[in-house]
């Protein structure tokens, strides 16, 4: 036997962040399915293919940069910011959409700004809005649920369209995309920010079969999957409660106010709750801790402001979501954040940090 | 007319701002350090000599008059990289015809250790240590204030007996950087 | 708001603490058990200093038989604490030894060869506290040498001496009984068996600290030690055992002060400043056993534990046991080939200890030998840290509110200045940012490095500080040393060049008639203000008498003062006390000034002057006690003590003054009827007295000085004309000395110049007083 020199303390709770990573991932489940139920095998194609290219991305700059890859290939954090692209993307994309922007998130925007724990970005939104930029078209080639869909969209011929643009029998995305009433069908953000332009009211645009019954046609059962994997993060304290409900608060009072000042030209706060990124962006987004606020004051800060943002991006701005700027645009506060909301230390006085 | 209503305005304008910045640059003049207190401040006050000054001031001194940067060996590369960053200059690598015997390439801190045995009380020492760390008189055993020691080496070339060798300070439950791994370790059967 | 506190406490609510965890407790390995008495070990190893602090003295040697409880060293200093034999034996050697700290480095350490007859020295039971002074009691404590047992180890005299300065009143005296590492049970079992002996150490510290309240704090997992201690506590109104929940680190000192008081300790405070004082409840024992039973602290209750033991156990080890000779007792498991931790302390604070020859000190109270089962993070082989994804739990349980993912950046960066604003020092080490890091970074050792290195930096600095002051210091030495030797050379060559020039007259006369010249000029130059003022007087005869007269007066009139103030003495010592002595007091005084006047004036000597003035300021300060003739006389020892230097200098300079001297005691004689008079004319008394004190008042208001001098200068001249009076009136001289004058004038000329240079060099060189 022989004495055996560590520091203290020489226990460990176990955790370690793969399997955070891999929690954070198993959360998405209830939202993923509820994609696959209403929009078919688009985004677990997309899925799949960004994680490969995570994956492969990963490997390589892992080797040029010398690092030790076992170790940090399969830490989960490439392969939680593919999934999380992957459930972004238009389910009708094409192939080389889902590679690029996972390229640009794990290449770029990770592991050139020193790997995980160090980029300033997330990755996944990072990548995500780079796509929205560069290519506006594919992205918004957002397909309706299927249950308005006149073209059968099964696995084959989903993987067909992504790979070549057309399904099996020769439909463009276009074609599929267009109702049987001959209307190209958008997201529900989408139709309510072209009709509100168009003048005409929120209540007349809610007729629209793309926002069903509630507020959006299958979307309000995605955010509804996205919250429940949220609240079982927040159970077991993969997450801080302290974003999401921030986030959701401010929203809602931005809404409630928005609504209440000019109910024809503004969507009801639930709508902004259930529809669109609102509940990803919420629980998956946000909550990422490498690139947000660490102190408890700053999340919900950075939750307030991402709220705001989302709610002017969505109604003032020139796209229909506004989620990903508004995580960027955190991002981008969250250090400044960082450096006013110090905890005050123990001991110390409010003024004397 | 208008060419020179042009340069009047100009000229006016300039003259406006120009009596601007000066009043600004009077008024809310930064009253910094000067540069050779800064100086002397980074330098690590061993009083060796090494650069070719006498004592760390006139070096800090010769410094903010453009002297290189790289001749304090007890500072090593600290000592050069605060420097580079005080003047605003590139950081150098320590020039090596300034560094005398070991002191750049121990990590541990030395000072000077009087071999009492061979002493015989020259006092070249004393009048060598900088610091005033070493006590004794003509003919008497001399012997090293090891709290004031700077470490300098300057004392041990003018013994004439080589009575003077610079030790390790040894590692204590008070200085130790808490490195593990130097731990040695029993094995029992 | 101490009620409220008291309140709050007696319906069992408490404030917490910011985060804190919960790691798996593995109490009831050991918790269960008795604590075990072990027979005695073959040697053992006594490190000297087992505490905050120094070294104490060393008191015994080597190859002495010391027996039980014997001092082994002694303090000197409030920061010393002493060792005691923790068993009869012999000292076999005083040696380094490896020491139980996380370095693994040796310190002093005294081997002890253990005799096993186990036999006391003489002991001193106190059966009744109450006859004990509180110095007594804390003499007591510091010869027991009891430090801090929960950890700290910071000498317990100092703690609960309150009648130190500055420190306010006690407000809660917190007695530690939380024990928030999660294998430890010494603590436990201690309040379990010795209930009432620590409530007895408890009722000590009350006598010597009078706090208003005490507390003893218990965490709730220790059922019965609470029902021990609330069964020994249930007749004593002022104790109340508080239960508070389990969570690390509740048993941290500011974290317990926290939830039992809501109060925070300001940072760099200590909890006294706040009027609240914690002991450990070990701590509480030992001081019972030391006061009560004169027995000193010698051995403690140490939990061996962890999984890797078959038989883990609470033990009573001596001071000095080396912890193989314990794992033996629990019976070690064997894991060969296999690296084995056995941890010195809890698992969350302890450290690994590097040989099985550390011993057991003062402040040990775990063994912990883990299996790879129970704590798989202390078997890595390497660090399995990765990158920080700055997910903040860290800071969520961080009991001292910091940013510990934050705090391990500026760590790594080395970036000190950061480090200190982010509040590096209030980090108290508990480990539990480390222990919930998903990102496995070994956190507290980060913050050790850099507080180490924090450490040495304030040492360099100060070390950089001292050195350049002591360099600035010999720099300036040496400046003026240099100017010394510069002046000195000088001053050999004038000193060359004057003995040239003496040369000269020296063909054409005689030494002793140029050293005479000079003396005259010297005299001449001085007294030009009384030759001045004596023209205002009848006696302008005098003015017309030479100036050698001058000097012989003057000299005379320093005699004259010399033997008045000589006839003083003995008119005082005759004297009964009157109201006459004072006057005469006052009187020797203006004489005194008078003579020193007249003395500065005619010798004009810069050592006379010097030495004048220190016995002016001398008599000055004596004046103004102004009391008895015992004063008076040290006074007029003073002035003779003057003369005798102007005599002195006299003498060495002038032969001839020494024979104007001797003249001048034979005037003396007529002088003294004279003086006779001068005391019988209470006017120049009066006008002298008033004069001197004018002085004396106006030392530090310049332009009265001016002004009391000038009238000094006028009344001494004026008693001094009427002193030459007498001379003129007494005996004819001045005829002697015309024929003087007229040689002194010729010599005056020609020494001006020499003398100008001597005096120059003179002032430069004050060493030479």
């Amino acid at each position: 036997m022989a004495f055996w020199i560590a520091s203290s303390p020489h226990n460990h709770n176990h955790t370690k962040t793969p399997n955070l990573m891999r929690l954070v991932m198993y959360a998405t489940l209830p939202g993923v399915l509820a994609q696959w139920y209403f929009f078919g095998w688009g985004n677990l194609i997309h899925i799949s293919l960004a994680m490969a290219t995570a994956l492969i991305c990963e490997f390589t700059v892992l080797s040029l940069r010398k690092k030790p890859i076992s170790h940090e290939l399969f830490d989960g954090s490439a392969l939680l910011a593919a999934l999380l692209i992957g459930i972004c993307l238009p389910a009708l994309a094409p192939w080389w959409i889902s590679v690029i922007g996972t390229i640009f998130a794990i290449v770029i925007a990770k592991q050139l700004y020193g790997g995980l724990g160090h980029n300033p970005f997330n990755p996944a939104m990072a990548g995500y809005v780079m796509l929205l930029v560069s290519f506006p078209l594919q992205m918004t080639l957002w397909q309706p649920p299927l249950s308005l869909v006149a073209v059968d969209l099964n696995f084959t011929n989903t993987l067909y369209t992504i790979l070549t643009g057309f399904s099996v029998e020769g439909y463009s995305v276009e074609q599929i995309r267009t109702s049987i009433d001959g209307l190209t069908m958008a997201t529900p953000l989408d139709t309510l920010k072209t009709n509100t332009s168009l003048g005409l009211t929120v209540f007349e645009s809610i007729k629209n079969p793309i926002f069903g019954d509630n507020f959006a046609l299958g979307w309000e059962w995605i955010n509804a999957g996205f919250l429940l994997g949220g609240l079982f993060l927040i159970a077991k304290k993969a997450i801080p409660w302290q974003t999401p409900i921030s986030f959701l608060l401010s929203l809602f009072i931005c809404s409630f106010i928005g609504y209440s000042l000019s109910p024809d030209s503004s969507a009801s706060t639930m709508f902004h709750w259930f529809s669109g990124a609102t509940m990803l962006g919420a629980f998956f987004i946000l909550t990422d801790p490498v690139s947000g606020a660490t102190s408890n004051k700053g999340r919900i800060i950075v939750g307030l402001l991402a709220g705001l943002l989302v709610y002017l991006i969505r109604t003032a701005g020139g796209y229909p979501d506004g989620v990903a700027f508004a995580v960027l645009l955190c991002n981008m506060s969250a250090p400044l954040i960082d450096q006013y909301t110090r905890p005050r230390t123990y001991g110390h006085l409010k003024g004397d940090k | 007319m208008n060419i020179l209503l042009a340069i009047l305005v100009l000229g006016s304008i300039a003259a406006v701002f120009g009596a601007l910045l000066g009043f600004a640059s009077v008024r809310f003049k930064v009253d910094a350090d000067p540069i050779v207190e800064q100086l002397d401040a980074l330098l690590p006050q061993t009083q060796c000599g090494q650069c070719g000054y006498p004592g760390c001031k006139p070096y800090a001194q010769a410094v903010a008059d453009g002297e290189a940067i790289n001749k304090c060996a007890p500072g090593g590369e600290d000592t050069i990289k605060k420097i580079a960053d005080l003047m605003g200059v590139e950081v150098q690598p320590i020039d090596e015809s300034h560094v005398k015997g070991n002191i750049a390439q121990s990590n541990r801190p030395k000072v000077a250790f009087v071999i009492e045995e061979d002493c015989i009380g020259c006092t070249k020492c004393i009048q060598a240590c900088p610091v005033d760390a070493i006590i004794g008189a003509a003919k008497q055993m001399h012997t090293i204030i090891v709290d004031e020691c700077t470490g300098c080496d300057l004392c041990v070339a003018p013994c004439p007996v080589d009575c003077i060798e610079m030790r390790e300070l040894p590692e204590t439950i008070h200085n130790w950087q808490w490195d593990l791994t130097s731990i040695p370790v029993t094995q029992l059967d | 708001m101490v009620e409220s506190v008291v309140e709050r406490i007696t319906r069992g609510h408490f404030w917490d603490f910011h985060g804190g965890i919960h790691p798996p407790e593995q109490k009831f390995l050991t918790s269960n058990k008795p604590i075990k008495q072990l027979s005695l070990p073959k040697q053992l190893i006594i490190p000297l200093q087992q505490h905050i602090g120094q070294e104490g003295d060393l008191l015994v040697s080597i190859g002495e038989h010391v027996l039980k409880g014997q001092a082994l060293t002694l303090s000197t200093n409030p920061m010393v604490v002493p060792i005691h034999a923790p068993t009869s034996g012999t000292i076999s050697a005083i040696k380094m030894s490896v020491i139980a700290h996380p370095s693994g480095l040796s310190q002093l350490c005294i081997i002890f060869d253990v005799d096993g007859d186990d036999r006391w020295r003489k002991r001193e039971v106190c059966h009744d506290i109450e006859l004990l002074a509180n110095h007594q009691i804390i003499e007591k404590i510091a010869n027991a040498g009891i430090a801090g047992m929960g950890g700290a180890g910071f000498p317990t005299h100092i703690k609960v001496n309150s009648k130190v300065s500055s420190k306010p009143d006690i407000n809660f005296l917190i007695i530690n009984g939380v024990e928030c590492e999660p294998y430890i049970t010494a603590d436990d079992l201690l309040m379990m068996e010795q209930s009432n002996a620590i409530v007895d150490g408890i009722k000590i510290l009350d006598k010597l600290l009078t706090p208003a309240f005490i507390f003893i704090a218990i965490e709730n997992n220790k059922p019965k030690a609470i029902k021990a201690l609330q069964q020994a506590t249930a007749k004593i109104e002022k104790i109340k055992v508080c239960v508070v929940p389990t969570k690390y680190p509740a048993g941290g000192e500011k974290q317990l002060i926290q939830i039992l008081t809501g109060k925070e300790v300001t940072s760099g405070q200590l909890p006294i400043h706040a009027g609240i004082v914690m002991q450990n409840v070990a701590t509480c024992f030992a001081i019972n056993e030391a006061v009560r039973h004169d027995t000193p602290l010698i051995r403690r209750v140490v939990t061996v534990t962890g999984q890797a033991l078959d038989k883990p156990q609470n033990v009573w080890a001596l001071i000095g046991t080396p912890i193989n000779f314990l794992l033996e007792q629990c019976s070690v498991q064997h894991i060969k080939n296999e690296k084995q931790p056995v941890i010195m302390g809890g698992p969350m604070m302890g450290f690994s200890v590097s040989s099985e020859l550390v011993p057991v000190v003062k402040t040990s109270n775990c063994i912990l030998v883990p299996s790879k089962v129970e704590m798989p993070s202390a078997f890595e082989k390497e660090s399995k840290e990765v990158e920080c994804i700055r997910c903040g739990q860290c800071s969520d349980v961080c009991p001292s509110q910091l940013l510990p993912q934050e705090l391990q950046w500026s760590a790594k960066a080395k970036d000190h200045a950061q480090l200190k604003k982010l509040n590096l020092s209030d980090c108290i080490d508990c480990g539990a940012c480390a222990y919930v890091c998903p990102s496995q970074i070994p956190l507290v050792h980060y913050y050790r490095i850099a507080k180490a290195e924090i450490l040495e930096q304030q040492q360099l600095d100060l070390k950089a500080e001292k050195a350049k002051t002591r360099f600035e210091a010999r720099k300036l030495r040496l400046e003026k040393e240099k100017v010394a030797r510069h002046e000195k050379q000088k001053k050999a060559a004038a000193a060359r060049k004057a003995a040239m020039n003496k040369a000269t007259p020296e063909a054409t006369g005689a030494k002793s008639a140029v050293a005479a010249a000079l003396a005259r000029v010297k005299a001449k130059k001085a007294s030009k203000d009384q030759v001045q003022e004596q023209t205002n007087t009848p006696d302008s005869q005098t003015n017309l008498s030479s100036d050698v007269a001058d000097d012989q007066k003057s000299q005379v009139s320093a005699a004259i003062a010399r033997a008045k103030a000589k006839k003083k003495l003995k008119a005082e010592a005759t004297n009964t006390l009157s109201s006459d002595n004072n006057d005469a007091n006052k009187i020797v005084d203006a004489l005194e000034t008078k003579s020193t006047v007249t003395l500065q004036a005619s010798v004009d000597d810069k050592k006379a002057k010097i030495a004048v003035a220190i016995a002016k300021a001398k008599a000055k300060k004596l004046n103004k006690t102004n009391d008895a003739a015992a004063d008076t006389n040290k006074v007029t020892k003073h002035t003779l003590a003057v003369n005798m230097d102007a005599k002195k200098v006299v003498n060495i300079e002038d032969k001839k003054v020494k024979i104007a001297a001797a003249i001048a005691k034979v005037k003396s004689k007529a002088l003294a009827k004279a003086n006779k008079v001068n005391k019988e004319t209470d006017d120049t008394s009066r006008i002298n007295y008033p004069v001197t004190n004018n002085e004396t008042q106006s030392k530090y208001k310049p332009a009265e000085l001016v002004q009391t001098e000038q009238e000094d200068i006028a009344v001494s001249d004026s008693t001094g004309n009427s002193k030459n009076k007498n001379i003129t009136e007494s005996k004819p001289i001045i005829s002697i000395d015309k024929k003087a004058k007229i040689i002194a004038a010729i010599a005056k000329a020609k020494a001006k110049n020499k003398l100008k240079e001597i005096s120059l060099v003179e002032k430069n060189n004050p060493d030479n007083v």
